[in-house]
């Protein structure tokens, strides 16, 4: 049997002209070594993960969307697998702000892992009352808002889904923060104006977008004749959906092109962290990916860098947004 | 908070054999050192259909039995029903083949200190892990009964061997056409009774660990079931496998089956839940 990896020899960068290659990003203000990190959701809280690599070898763990009360989430069966993809329907459990910010950050930040906390709220209060504890916690990067997280009761819930609505939330959230922590605002692809949406976060004081959340679906079960979700319907992640991220992506980096993009959408290899790069992505987050390889991660950033350096790139920034350039070739 | 098996390893595995076995195949994994950190109850999840695969979940699969010989080094015997496009894929892999595994995971069954009367009922090819599980109560002196049951006759698992390890083996067909006709949880009442049962180690489908909790209900005898529910990744990051477990505390909370199971204490999930989602008390 060969071990094809092991815990702390297996995420050594082993690439030649590494050295001098910057694969450092940024969003707002905040500085990460690597543009790749966890998603939201697909990670825990990190623990789970620190098994396989060191958590500081990756640009950043962004935690499980966190609400403000513990949650039980949504009824099983929580999972069906689809082609190149699967459907989920977990409903945000969690343990709570207060339960996480005490055990979890503490244990990333210990890991030394750059964190960027998730939040989700059924109200405009909520995430308001969610910054405001996240505030007064040290060793965060940046803050993450979910507002278009597609399992929740009711699909009017889903901010993102309505300009106003996703405006109030990050303005709420901003007056909060002040002008320290980057918001990072995570949009869903399931609207008609993805741009727009994104423009009216972004005057609302967002830094950065996280796009896209997963895609609404649903299966039913042939046997049961009946949707097969607990919830009914679920979010379809994995490489069945990554066309849709890059042009969620590609659309909004050319409307917007100095807001930092963190993209994600069924990111599996290193060439598809490139192909969202390219469509205008300053950071990529792996999902679905990690529950088939838990090394996803490292994987994905060795082969990332090395693409980037075979195609003669001097650092990652340059890349950024690469597919929108206008000089003919 | 717990924390994934401490044991898990992401490795390449070689197929050394894959039989078929009636329904089932018998695929032995050639796993070197892993083996020493596998215990009875613990899992193993298998990534399915080669790389260009539209199937992108692993399969979870019990671990049937470890052992290290002196020709393959360390090998582990897993038992897989060819239903699912991912299932069939692992039992057409021929001797030779290179499989992308992560394992031990999960919780394994606990192993009595001192020797006492163990009753293991398996259900289907959830028989599997029971055989393993068997060898080790049998070294540490204990008594072990065996109950195996299915639909019919060629879905019962019941290995030449496996036999060797149990000082009593009973089947049950509910069409009859192998063994006795009826249920595997029908003598179990009796058997509690009686007093000869301290403990029952179970595996199989949910409805007979659900039964089984009921039969254990407010006697002295501890269950111990290995459950099954759908999973996604196996190592505890996408909270799909959960089920409604009461905690020390009282309080029903929604515990990963890959992390905080597959064996857990039947008295404490709670069954009449499942497939619901339990208040939250504040």
């Amino acid at each position: 049997m060969a071990l094809s990896w092991s815990n702390s020899a297996g995420a050594a960068m082993t690439l030649t002209n590494a050295e001098n290659f910057d694969f450092s990003t940024t969003l707002g203000n905040a500085y990460f070594a690597s543009p790749i990190f966890t998603a939201s959701g697909c990670a825990s809280s990190g623990k789970e993960f620190a098994q396989f690599f060191p958590l500081s070898q990756i640009g950043a763990v962004v935690t499980k969307s966190v609400m403000n009360k513990p949650r039980h989430g949504r009824p099983t069966p929580r999972m069906a697998e689809t082609p190149s993809g699967m459907l989920n329907s977990i409903g945000l459990q969690g343990p709570g702000i207060d339960a996480f910010l005490a055990n979890d950050v503490p244990w990333l930040v210990e890991e030394k892992a750059r964190v960027i906390v998730s939040i989700a709220g059924e109200t405009i209060e909520e995430y308001a009352t969610l910054a405001r504890k996240v505030r007064s916690v040290a060793g965060i990067s940046a803050l993450e808002v979910n507002i278009s997280c597609p399992n929740v009761e009711n699909r009017g819930l889903v901010f993102a889904c309505d300009p106003e609505a996703s405006r109030r939330v990050i303005d709420g959230v901003r007056r909060i923060i002040g002008g320290d922590l980057p918001i990072i605002a995570k949009l869903s692809p399931d609207v008609t104006d993805l741009p727009s949406i994104a423009a009216g976060v972004v005057e609302s004081g967002a830094d950065a977008l996280a796009l896209i959340n997963t895609v609404l679906g649903m299966v039913i079960n042939i046997d049961s004749m009946r949707p097969h979700l607990g919830g009914k319907t679920g979010g379809l992640s994995g490489p069945a959906i990554r066309p849709v991220a890059v042009r969620a992506i590609y659309q909004v980096h050319q409307a917007m092109p100095n807001i930092p993009i963190l993209g994600m959408g069924g990111v599996t290899t290193g060439r598809d962290a490139f192909e969202l790069i390219l469509a205008g992505a300053s950071g990529v987050s792996v999902g679905t990916a990690s529950f088939g390889n838990p090394h996803a991660l490292i994987d994905i950033q060795n082969q990332l860098q090395q693409i980037l350096i075979e195609k003669g790139f001097k650092s990652l920034k340059s890349a950024i947004g690469y597919a929108h350039r206008t000089e003919m070739p | 908070m717990t924390t994934i098996n401490r044991g898990a390893t992401h490795a390449f595995a070689t197929v050394l054999s894959n039989k078929r076995v009636g329904q089932y195949h018998q695929i032995l994994l050639g796993v070197g050192d892993l083996v020493k950190a596998c215990k009875p109850g613990n899992f193993v999840a298998i990534k399915v259909g080669g790389d260009s695969s539209r199937m992108i979940l692993r399969r979870a699969f019990a671990i049937s039995r470890v052992s290290e010989s002196t020709s393959f080094g360390g090998t582990m015997e897993l038992i897989a029903a060819p239903h699912g496009s991912g299932s069939q894929w692992l039992c057409s892999q021929p001797e030779g083949s290179e499989i992308d595994i992560v394992a031990p995971l999960g919780t394994a069954f606990g192993i009595p200190t001192s020797p006492v009367n163990a009753l293991l009922v398996g259900g289907g090819y959830g028989s599997a892990p029971l055989f393993g599980l068997a060898e080790v109560l049998k070294s540490r002196g204990c008594k072990v009964d065996m109950l195996l049951g299915a639909s019919t006759g060629v879905k019962i698992y019941a290995p030449m061997e496996g036999k060797r390890s149990v000082n009593s083996l009973k089947i049950y067909t509910e069409d009859g056409t192998m063994g006795q006709t009826g249920k595997v949880t029908d003598p179990i009442v009796d058997l509690i009774k009686s007093g000869s049962v301290d403990v029952i180690y179970s595996c199989g489908p949910m409805g007979m660990l659900s039964a089984i909790s009921k039969l254990t209900e407010g006697t002295d005898v501890v269950h111990q079931c290995a459950v099954e529910e759908a999973m996604a990744c196996g190592i505890g990051i996408c909270m799909t496998c959960v089920l409604p477990v009461k905690g020390s505390d009282g309080q029903v909370s929604m515990l990963r089956s890959c992390i905080d199971g597959p064996v857990m204490d039947g008295a404490d999930v709670q069954w009449h839940l499942v497939g619901q989602t339990p208040q939250v008390q504040q």
